[in-house]
């Protein structure tokens, strides 16, 4: 099946159409079947994906306005891939937990019509058609926050919404200054991603293209001082909410890094590493100073998946493979972790109607499954030799050792930090005596809350134990990335810096195994 | 004693007249219609102006390209035949909204669609002439039919927008007027292409300028009125509030893509001369009017004012792509046009539907927000269709509008103005939120009382013309390769 990126980005949307029609009662169960379907497509990607082709694979291409250069154009490699997993994954496991009974033939449809945006991201190699999911992307988000959200939810929907529309224009701005420069150069219209990719710019262009996309992408990730939108969209959004803001669609902005960014302007990214790398520092170190300050659960993890992805941009701009693949691989295991830990908040929530840590203690006596499904996404997000959060945090600072150890120490207190404040958490909610009458009669986890975590449990415990799978494909792509950049950079120091000899021995990127 | 005249036939070239002819023919027949027989219904009516209007389309259709005719006063050129096109195409679409369930006083009066066919061709003389006077004949022509339309509609404020918008349009009638008038003052001529030889020669002379410029800015003044530019652009959501949605809707497409294409021939000569400060006279008018006028739309508290000012921050978006008087420019006026008209045309006809002899929800304004708020509940497939309505004003893909704006922006970033596509990306940003604000209320508020108000036109037709209107903005990324091509070539032939 050559098409199958088509497939994976309509069908999502049209088994949403089609469940307009489907009974209230039954919508639930019609939402996991889709989504499970999707998941097996997603499954099957994987598995007719050729490992050892670094480039674009199932690429699809049908002119749409030829005169503007826009084409349909899809195409998948070894970076976009694992994410379409994530997404896949993530959605299903979501709506499988989902807890939400209001208005649910709403929410199951909403969640169909965003799973399409969001594989239409990842899958697009033309900026318009990425730049067109991206920006639906928004609407079901918006409706999600909205409509199933905290008291604050409007203005938390329409903050998240207007504060990613602004970023996305400059960056369309960008693009369509790239796709002029395009037909100066070759007189023909084009909004492929991969005939920019041939573009070389100067360093002046590179410039200001580059800070155009970063507005675009920083506000999505979202990097410090664009990230205030963040704790409110997290702190009204409903689980589902939380969980697919936090496990996919902050992807969407290292992604463009990956995708955009780092390829099309080399110079400018390489000089762009100091800046960048101490706003990601401010990033890692500040928020989560405030996540130890949080008296709420939900806020913590919110303000420590901001922290995290502050360890993404910095493998990002580490410009070595370790660095790049480390970040590649983080941005999965920040997706199933925080994705997971928010799920687990949604559950204790649905349970108490409050996510005030002060309420809890010693919960381990009232619900053992819970805290220990708990206590391992806990430790995956510290960083914990063994799990997923390991291998992805390790190699992102030992790539970035490279490029400034200060800086890279300064990244390390992250794990210590993250270890503080979550173990705060810990000691707090699920240690302790067990005081609160209401906290005596929790139930603990039942079996569609147990079995929709399970297999995220597998996953941080396999890919951190043996994470070579999905890290050779990965690592693949990201040493093409970086011989291309090397190739196309023009300043002597971004050749110098983007380091691809010392890098090419897969097998040193193994270590994170031991 | 004169010498008599020859003039043969054939080099009047009657065929150019054909289209307004047509419209002209079929308002009187209508009228004689109802002098025969005065207790017809209105959707006779409708359908006679439909068919006069297929005709008419049938007959621009038909013209050949860069001719001249009728003592060369009308000019056929791409230009003019794609604006007599959108006009009649955007006439066709907008006149079923007669069509309601309830009825309305000014579709009892066949006069209505008589006015109406009179002035499509009033635009059509406006657009298919570089003669000064033939354009301002049209130019009245349309007006003063459209301010009467305005009135039929037998409300307080709708007398007072008639007489506001005809106070109005007198008075960029006199500047139009006395912008001529130093035009030919200046060349002895007002047909534009002479006027355009005569000056490229004259335009070293010293004080020569202080004239262009006293010239230039009458007819800007008149154009401003007319296009709703900062700062003449008061009017409008009065005007907008007072006449009927459809009306409105109309109101917001229709004259200005004639009025656009008058500014075309006009201020397009003035910048092809090499006469820089008109050019920045337009960019700033333009991002003033885009700017302030989205600022303006954020304090609506009505749905019908906000879509008022969106149109005029609309208006403003395309004339920044005047100003830069390049192919592609031109092109993207009447591409965003043609596919700003559709979402429009939705937009207006779901006030349409909820209009209410009786202002249920506010004293003062017909179409509050709370009016709709909770509409998901009451009507889902309404709610969610104005939600497309709006996310494609609000130029999210890959409905139709975003399009059109990608193309502006482009064209302005290939002219070097790339400030200027900042701009225009920051406003559609601020744009966002009021057309938010109304898929917020409908989604994400509960309603607030009973619920028939907001389909309380509802017809089968109406319906047809939202199902078309949505459809239309939902595909448009299939339908904007032609149409591109075929508007890029059309400009492109007439020279602009």
């Amino acid at each position: 099946m050559d098409n199958i990126l088509s497939v994976l980005v309509f069908f999502p949307a049209i088994a949403g159409l089609l469940g307009f029609v489907v009974n209230k009662n039954s919508i639930r169960t019609y939402g996991i079947a889709v989504t499970v379907i999707v998941f097996l497509l997603s499954l099957w990607l994987w598995f007719s994906f050729d490992m050892s082709n670094a480039g674009m694979q199932f690429v699809e291409m049908i002119p749409l306005i030829p005169d503007m250069g826009i084409s349909y154009y899809l195409g998948v490699d070894g970076i976009s891939l694992f994410i379409i997993i994530l997404t896949t994954l993530m959605t299903m496991i979501g709506m499988a937990s989902m807890g939400e009974t209001k208005n649910i033939k709403n929410m199951i449809i909403t969640l169909l019509f965003l799973e399409m945006t969001m594989i239409g991201v990842f899958v697009a190699l033309d900026a318009i058609i990425f730049y067109l999911f991206w920006e639906l992307s928004l609407v079901p988000m918006l409706y999600i926050i909205g409509a199933w959200g905290g008291p604050l939810r409007i203005y938390a929907s329409i903050k998240f919404f207007l504060y990613t529309f602004t970023g996305s224009l400059i960056m369309l701005v960008g693009m369509l200054f790239v796709a002029y420069t395009y037909h100066n150069v070759t007189g023909v219209w084009s909004f492929a991603i991969t005939d920019w990719y041939a573009l070389v710019l100067p360093i002046e262009y590179q410039l200001w293209l580059f800070a155009a996309f970063f507005i675009g992408f920083a506000i999505k990730v979202p990097m410090f001082p664009f990230h205030t939108w963040i704790p409110y969209a997290h702190g009204q959004a409903p689980t589902i909410g939380s969980v697919i803001l936090a496990a996919v669609l902050l992807k969407m902005g290292t992604y463009g890094f990956v995708r955009f960014s780092l390829p099309m302007f080399p110079d400018a990214s390489v000089m762009a590493i100091t800046p960048i790398a101490v706003l990601s520092l401010i990033m890692v170190v500040y928020t989560a100073m405030i996540a130890y300050a949080q008296k709420d659960m939900k806020q913590v993890i919110a303000y420590s998946s901001v922290s995290h992805m502050g360890i993404i941009m910095l493998g990002l701009f580490a410009m070595n493979a370790e660095g790049l693949s480390g970040s590649v691989f983080q941005m999965l295991s920040h997706g199933i972790v925080s994705g997971a830990l928010f799920m687990l908040v949604g559950m204790i929530y649905e349970r108490r109607h409050t996510k005030l840590i002060s309420e809890f203690g010693g919960l381990t006596a009232v619900m053992p499954k819970f805290a220990i499904i708990f206590g391992v996404m806990l430790m995956a997000s510290v960083g914990l030799p063994l799990t997923i959060g390991f291998v992805g945090e390790f190699l992102v600072l030992l790539g970035f050792y490279k490029v400034s150890p200060v800086m890279t120490i300064i990244a390390g207190t992250s794990i210590i930090l993250g270890a503080v404040y979550m173990l705060r958490v810990m000691k707090f909610v699920f240690f302790g005596p067990l005081e609160k009458e209401e906290n005596k009669k929790l139930k603990d986890l039942n079996a569609r809350e147990t079995w929709s975590l399970i297999p995220l449990v597998a996953i941080v415990i396999w890919l951190g134990v043996y994470p070579k799978p999905v890290l050779t494909p990965i690592d693949n792509s990201v040493n093409a990335l970086l011989t291309f950049m090397d190739e196309k950079a023009i300043t002597k120091e971004a050749k110098d810096m983007i380091i691809v000899a010392k890098s090419t021995n897969p097998s040193k990127l193994n270590m994170g195994d031991k | 004693m004169l010498e008599p005249i020859n003039v043969s036939l054939d080099s009047l070239n009657l065929i150019t007249l054909a289209p307004m002819l047509i419209a002209i023919a079929g308002g009187l027949i209508i009228l004689i219609i109802d002098l025969i027989n005065n207790k017809l219904d209105k959707t006779l009516y409708v359908m006679l102006t439909l068919l006069v209007l297929f005709i008419n389309f049938g007959a621009v259709l038909g013209l050949n390209v860069n001719e001249r005719g009728f003592f060369d006063v009308m000019l056929i050129d791409g230009i003019s035949i794609i604006s007599q096109l959108m006009i009649i195409g955007g006439s066709m679409i907008f006149i079923p909204l007669a069509l309601t369930s309830k009825r309305f006083h000014e579709y009892a009066y066949p006069e209505f669609f008589a006015l109406f066919l009179f002035m499509i061709s009033g635009f059509q003389f406006m657009v298919a002439t570089d003669n000064l006077i033939l354009i301002f004949v049209g130019l009245e022509t349309a007006s003063l039919s459209l301010y009467t339309l305005i009135a039929m509609h037998n409300r307080a404020n709708s007398y007072e927008a008639a007489v506001k918008y005809f106070i109005m349009g007198a008075l960029a009638a006199a500047f139009f007027a006395m912008g001529s008038v130093v035009v030919y003052a200046l060349t002895g001529s007002v047909e534009l292409y002479k006027v355009a030889e005569v000056l490229a020669t004259r335009l070293d002379e010293t004080g020569l300028m202080v004239a262009i410029l006293g010239s230039s800015i009458l007819l800007m003044v008149a154009f401003g009125f007319k296009l709703s530019l900062f700062p003449f652009h008061t009017w409008a959501p009065d005007v907008y509030e007072g006449a009927s949605a459809p009306l409105a809707g109309y109101m917001s497409v229709v004259p200005k893509i004639a009025a656009f294409v008058v500014s075309i021939r006009i201020f397009g000569m003035y910048i092809d001369l090499g006469v820089e400060w008109v050019r920045w006279m337009i960019l700033i008018l333009a991002v003033l009017t885009m700017t302030l006028a989205n600022i303006m739309a954020l304090v609506q508290d009505d749905v019908k004012r906000m879509l008022a000012y969106s149109s005029i921050s609309h208006a403003g978006f395309i004339m920044a792509a005047l100003a830069l008087d390049t192919t592609e420019g031109n092109t993207s006026i009447f591409l965003y046009y043609a596919l700003f008209m559709f979402t429009n045309l939705g937009a207006f006809t779901m006030l349409w539907i909820s209009r209410h002899k009786k202002r249920r929800f506010n004293k003062r304004y017909d179409h509050p927000y709370e009016k709709f708020s909770g509409l998901i509940k009451i009507m889902p497939i309404g709610a969610v269709v104005m939600a497309i309505f709006m996310l494609s004003l609000a130029g999210v893909p890959p409905f139709s509008v975003f399009w059109g704006k990608i193309y502006v922006m482009q064209a302005a970033v290939n002219s070097g103005y790339i400030w200027l596509a900042i701009i225009m990306g920051l406003n559609s940003a601020i744009a966002a939120y009021y057309y938010l604000k109304l898929i917020v209320y409908m989604f994400l508020k509960e309603p607030v009382k009973d619920v028939d108000t907001v389909y309380y036109n509802m017809s089968k037709p109406l319906m047809v013309i939202i199902g078309f209107a949505t459809f239309a903005t939902v595909t448009a990324v299939f339908y904007v390769q032609p149409l591109l091509s075929y508007l890029y070539y059309m400009i492109s032939a007439s020279g602009y």
